[in-house]
């Protein structure tokens, strides 16, 4: 034994450190799938479109469509709220980047920049609020716009977010007018 | 202080014959009925027996009402109300779990306020009350994971709301909220692993329950003067006197337990839980189980971002901190003496941080707007106040009153001043409490 004490770094030494890391790597090989299946299966992570017919809106209406287990809201926009959000000054959001999936990912939050090109009136977006994830109520709170009952996040007609604990603007998912009457989701 | 010799002596042959081969005889006799105990612990020692007894009745309704549960997002709410009206007895032990979670957070909660009164944590209890924080912690998740089963608009709400709190977590936040739901909402891969591990936890909560008793039997009770037990007449033996007096407390607390299961079945639950989860609809107004209201109003209460870190992660931290506060009051507290009776100022504090902890958890219950947001900023403010200022900084100011010499004195001192009785040091029994 005296021999292992005294010298440096031997045959030994190594083989300990090389048996430890071995014992490692297989603790979490084994682990892993462990932790694995808890991550959404193949089923749940199946990607989804859904077309939603739009035809029965009128300015003010909205409809609800469940998209990969969250609901998305299409709402068709009056005069006054495409207006209330236009006026915004960008400087007075809380969180300017616009959320938009359809667009690059540093876009401002400008009213435009929240719905589509030649389709400013329509809103179609993840009604899901951004905090802990409640379903905020629509046309409703100071700004007009969605209020969320869980913990009093207040959103503007644009579904940018303008007070309370969230931290950014309702998502805009990756859809496209396919006709005039009908979006594609996803 | 089971650490002193053992007085067992094994009378009839088989406990000879077990004492040789496995001495666990001895074990409980050295642990529960030898076992010396300060000789003025009040009843608000008599909570970890009240906590044990709660422990064992929720596993036994917890496992029948297993047998008659489906753990399925299409059938769970159905079995559920199957178990109140077709199955025997179905709504009794139903009851008696719903509302033993209940009583069982009141029954903690009364523990840990003690521990922090009389200065439990101190050393060398250290260990002791981590293992406590620990079995709290536990009862937070098993109690949270056990009201979505019902699978009613509260219990989907509540889970998408509190493992919402994941994803505030930087970069993996996302990740991590997904693996704990199996998806990107509260679904059916949730439902089935929120059972499995509702049913796995209370086990381990036994596990930690069992190191906690170990510890306590190490480094043995404090006791209401917060002075170390001395000599033989500080004690008196656990049985028949701390076993008499924790029968004695666990009956009383069993009758007030019994009237809300008959009488008041759901008071501490909410009607809303009564209608199926429905992922489209929020209710307009969210609350968790009344257990957990003051770290819900704490959570609400950021509203603003601090810095870098936005408004959701700064609740979130908030949250989790006022929790992991508990777990650094043995290293908090600078005080030399123990007792909140014999600190004045740490005294007045400590019932100003139960009224504070009180109305948090009432702002919890309320909605988040107006003039509670204030309050609750305020309230979260005097909590958060309470551990890093007034008790490091009180420990340093504070003069406190003079200590007894001894557990013994302060009992004969008491009763003195108070019945006129004459105290002999041979009336243990009499002067206990």
């Amino acid at each position: 034994m005296s021999a292992t004490d005294i010298h440096d770094p031997n045959r030994r030494d190594f083989l300990y450190v090389a048996t430890g890391m071995a014992a490692v790597v297989g603790a979490g090989a084994v682990a892993w799938p462990f932790i694995d299946q808890m991550r959404p299966d193949a089923s749940t992570l199946a990607l989804a479109s859904v077309e939603v017919d739009v035809a029965s809106l009128t300015p003010g209406m909205s409809l609800i469509v469940k998209w990969r287990g969250k609901p998305v809201v299409v709402r068709n926009r009056t005069e006054k709220e495409m207006k209330d959000g236009e006026a915004v000054n960008l400087s007075d959001l809380k969180d300017p980047i616009a959320r938009n999936a359809n667009l690059p990912a540093d876009a401002p939050a400008t009213d435009a920049n929240r719905t589509t090109p030649g389709k400013e009136a329509w809103m179609v977006m993840v009604q899901v609020c951004t905090h802990l994830g409640c379903i905020p109520l629509g046309q409703e709170g100071d700004f007009g716009g969605w209020f969320c009952p869980c913990h009093g996040s207040q959103y503007d007609t644009a579904g940018r977010i303008r007070k309370g604990p969230a931290p950014e603007n309702m998502a805009v998912p990756v859809f496209k007018f396919i006709s005039d009457t009908k979006i594609l989701i996803g | 202080m089971s650490e002193g010799h053992s007085t067992y002596t094994p009378k009839t042959g088989i406990e000879r014959w077990f004492d040789a081969r496995m001495p666990l005889p001895r074990l409980v006799y050295d642990s529960f009925v030898a076992y010396p105990v300060p000789r003025n612990l009040n009843y608000a020692w008599t909570f970890g027996g009240i906590l044990s007894i709660m422990l064992v009745a929720q596993i036994l309704t917890g496992i029948v009402l297993a047998m008659h549960y489906t753990a399925d997002t299409n059938l769970a709410f159905g079995s559920v109300e199957k178990i109140m009206r077709d199955v025997n007895s179905g709504w009794l032990l139903r009851y008696m779990h719903a509302n033993g979670a209940s009583f069982f957070f009141v029954a903690v909660y009364i523990h840990i306020f003690r521990g922090l009164y009389y200065g439990s944590y101190k050393a060398p209890r250290e260990l002791l009350w981590i293992l406590g924080c620990i079995i709290y912690l536990l009862m937070m998740a098993t109690g949270f994971m056990g009201y979505v089963l019902p699978w009613g608009q509260m219990s989907f709400w509540g889970a998408t709301v509190i493992t919402g709190f994941f994803s505030a977590i930087p970069l993996v936040g996302d990740w991590i909220q997904q693996l704990l739901l199996g998806g990107f909402a509260v679904d059916n891969p949730t439902l089935n692993r929120f059972f499995a591990l509702h049913y796995l936890l209370p086990f381990m909560i036994a596990g930690v329950v069992v190191l906690h008793v170990w510890a306590l039997h190490v480094v043995g009770q404090s006791n209401p003067t917060g002075i170390e037990v001395k000599s033989k007449t500080d004690t008196v033996a656990f049985t028949p006197y701390a076993t008499i007096k924790d029968a004695f407390g666990m009956i009383v607390f069993l009758f007030f337990f019994a009237y809300f299961v008959f009488y008041l079945p759901n008071y501490l639950g909410h009607p809303d839980n009564y209608t199926v989860a429905n992922p489209l609809k929020t209710p307009a107004h969210i609350v968790p189980e009344w257990y957990f209201l003051p770290f819900y109003a704490i959570l609400r209460a950021i509203t603003f971002n601090i810095g870098p870190i936005n408004s959701k992660l700064g609740g979130v931290l908030c949250m989790f901190g006022a929790i992991v506060m508990l777990f650094l009051v043995p290293w908090l507290d600078t005080s030399k003496v123990r007792s909140a009776v014999y600190r004045p100022w740490y005294k007045l504090f400590f019932w100003l941080f139960v009224a504070d902890a009180i109305l948090l958890g009432w702002l919890g219950s309320q909605p988040a707007e107006g003039s509670y947001v204030f309050m609750a900023q305020m309230a979260t403010l005097f909590y958060f106040a309470f551990f890093l200022i007034a008790l490091p900084v009180l420990g340093l100011i504070e003069t406190p009153r003079r200590l007894p010499n001894s557990i013994t004195e302060a009992v004969l001192e008491k009763n003195k001043g108070g019945s006129g009785h004459p105290a002999g040091a041979t009336a243990a029994p009499e002067t206990k409490g």
